[in-house]
């Protein structure tokens, strides 16, 4: 399965999801002006990938920041992975937070508490 | 005609006379930042860009500059995607980049940072927003924190993101209640202004 490798911008993060290295990965700032469009790429790679997925895939977020419509499209993102989960797969995420950033932190608690996925909180 | 670009001599010293009235009023006021015209992404990222780069200068508490960062995005973005503006330069489809006008003012005293924005709004849109915001002035925290979690989940959003999470946002980030205004214009529109405070001083000294 191709990797998707998108590099980060001002306003996009990056996005690295490749099955064969094991890394799923998004990290960096997300205020994109059109969210839909800028994560239809990640919605059809993880749509290919859940077909496939073997092991046990850790998607780590490494966000510094992310706009609301951002959070929407992010919320939209773990739902295909508790997806995933329901059906059968090991999956689960890591959420990173920067020190002191309670925010951050308090945005993925947030998440683990609307979707049925475990996570793993990590600051730094 | 008198103003700006006329090269009489009389009008001149009138404009440059203006100039100093304006200089005094931001200074007076403490305004860093005064803008009124298109807001697009571009104006959205070299303004965040640039206030960034004051907070450091100045060397503010990093979950201050945060706060200001998360508040500045959403004030702008909320102009870019849900401002009414009839205007020829107005753009409403993301394909072309979002395009509408809008003023946006930022300012800072010794306690605290004031975000205001402002643009166009249809009076018939008028009740819905002033609803949204009372009752997001109203939630305590836990209250807030529900209302994101619920607007999060729901799924009839438009592709440029609903609007409401970024009040709610705003008004979790700041701890402050939303300050808003209506300005009637003419009996079809009215000018919206809507001001955020964040506090400077640390939770820990507070």
């Amino acid at each position: 399965m191709e990797p998707l490798i998108i590099a980060k911008k001002d306003d996009t993060p990056e996005i690295h999801l490749d099955a064969a290295a094991g890394k799923f990965e998004f990290s960096g700032k997300s205020l994109p002006e059109d969210v839909s469009t800028f994560y239809a790429p990640v919605f059809e790679w993880i749509k290919n990938f859940s077909a496939t997925a073997s092991g046990e895939p850790v998607f780590v977020f490494k966000m510094t920041y992310f706009n609301t419509a951002s959070s929407k499209i992010i919320l939209d993102i773990l739902m295909r992975l508790e997806e995933m989960k329901n059906a059968g797969k090991e999956v689960s995420v890591e959420w990173h937070y920067g020190e002191d950033d309670e925010d951050m932190k308090e945005a993925g608690e947030e998440y683990s508490e609307i979707v049925e996925v475990p996570f793993k909180f990590v600051e730094g | 005609m008198e103003g700006i670009g006329d090269s009489g001599l009389a009008s001149k010293s009138d404009y440059m006379k203006f100039v100093v009235s304006f200089h005094h009023m931001m200074v007076d006021k403490k305004l860093t930042l005064a803008y009124e015209g298109e807001v697009t992404q571009d104006i959205t990222k070299a303004f965040t860009a640039m206030t960034e780069k004051n907070l450091e200068k100045v060397e503010e508490d990093g979950k201050i500059k945060k706060k200001v960062y998360h508040v500045m995005v959403e004030c702008l973005q909320n102009i870019a995607k849900h401002a009414d503006d009839d205007k020829d330069t107005a753009s409403d489809k993301l394909e072309d980049g979002l395009s509408k006008t809008g003023i946006f003012i930022i300012g800072s005293d010794e306690k605290e940072y004031f975000i205001t924005s402002g643009n166009g709004i249809l009076n018939e849109n008028i009740p819905a927003l002033r609803e949204m915001i009372d009752n997001i002035n109203s939630l305590d925290a836990d209250g807030l924190k529900e209302l994101h979690k619920f607007k999060m989940r729901e799924n009839a959003i438009s592709s440029k993101g609903g609007a409401g999470l970024g009040f709610i946002d705003i008004a979790r980030k700041t701890g402050n209640p939303l300050e808003y205004h209506f300005e009637p214009i003419d009996g079809r529109s009215s000018f919206f202004l809507l001001k955020s405070r964040i506090s400077r001083v640390k939770e820990e000294q507070q």
